[in-house]
């Protein structure tokens, strides 16, 4: 199934229907420590990414930690 | 342990705080980080970069060290609390290092943004230590909201300035019912040791370390200029006189 989402501020089509899905497609381990997921501005807590599932239009977040002061 | 800085219950281990960012690599930021002593390490919440990543912070800075996640770059409370929300998802820590700029050149901080982010972040459960002015008005608010700390700054952020108002320093310390962490100025080891005898509970810096010629040397230096001002602030300062005071005894002197 393709959808067009907001991934990161662009636009991509991804095959993907829920975030653990779209984490796995987009290259990013989802069993990886470290990864937050908003999708239209709430958390998806990590429990919730395999049954989360992604609407058309969504507006996706991937974070991680970096160095910062 | 009475002597450790308390901060939301939990004493740490250090009284110097510090960044992980703008090492000249992460070898010397390890490095530079253990000579710190500091229990609580700063990082950034940032977009994955969807072209692969390399080594994830968290395992690389090991489990002794506590992650204190940061909105930094955040204008808005609306991010600054979506970015907050996202580091406890991401960090499991529910402690947020609140940063909201209300100006990129300055990096002075939104003091209506912030304390609106304060408010929503503090009813959520975090534990908050906001980087905010040197003002005595703001601080206090902040506590009052249920800040765990308040972080004013000493300078503009890597100015390296040091304290530009120790007035205003004091004066917060001396009123805050939370203890006072100095955010960002720092440039040198004295700066830090000002801060302390000026009453701060702490020391927030970053690119004074990072940016230095030896950050591991200067991490050391940082690490014992916060316990060498800690305790003269401890034990008291002199007064201050306008004239000399002989320190030697003035009786039984050759030739007299």
């Amino acid at each position: 199934m393709s959808l067009t989402v907001r991934l990161n501020g662009k636009s991509e089509t991804i095959e993907a229907a829920t975030v653990t899905e779209l984490l796995m497609a987009t290259g990013v381990d989802p069993a990886r420590r470290g990864v937050a997921v908003a999708v239209n501005g709430e958390v998806v807590p990590r429990k919730s990414w395999p049954e989360f599932r992604l609407n058309p239009g969504a507006d996706i977040e991937i974070v991680r930690p970096l160095q910062g002061g | 342990m009475s002597d450790r800085l308390v901060t939301a219950g939990l004493p740490l281990r250090s009284r110097l705080l510090v960044g992980s960012a703008g090492y000249p690599n992460q070898q010397v930021m390890l490095d530079s980080i253990a000579a710190s002593g500091a229990e609580v390490v700063t990082v950034a919440i940032r977009r994955i970069s969807l072209q692969g990543y390399s080594e994830s912070l968290i395992d690389v800075l090991g489990s002794d060290i506590r992650l204190l996640p940061n909105t930094a770059g955040c204008s808005t409370a609306r991010d600054a609390v979506l970015t907050a929300k996202l580091a406890r998802d991401a960090l499991e820590t529910s402690w947020i290092k609140l940063e909201v700029i209300g100006d990129r050149e300055s990096l002075y901080p939104d003091v209506e943004e912030m304390l609106k982010a304060a408010a929503e972040l503090v009813t959520d459960g975090f534990i908050v230590l906001p980087y905010c002015n040197d003002d005595p008005v703001t601080c206090r608010k902040l506590a009052d909201l249920g800040c765990a700390t308040v972080m004013p700054l000493g300078a503009p952020i890597g100015s390296g300035q040091g304290i530009r108002n120790p007035g205003a320093i004091e004066t917060i310390c001396a009123r805050s019912s939370v203890p006072v962490i100095l955010d960002a100025g720092v440039g040198t080891a004295s700066d830090a040791a000002f801060a302390m005898e000026l009453g701060c509970a702490g020391v927030l810096l970053n690119t004074a370390i990072a940016k230095s010629r030896s950050p591991v040397v200067m991490a050391a230096a940082m690490r014992a200029a916060v316990d060498a001002g800690y305790g003269a602030r401890k034990a008291g300062r002199i007064p201050k006189r306008d004239y000399a005071e002989p320190s030697s005894p003035q009786m039984g002197l050759i030739g007299s």
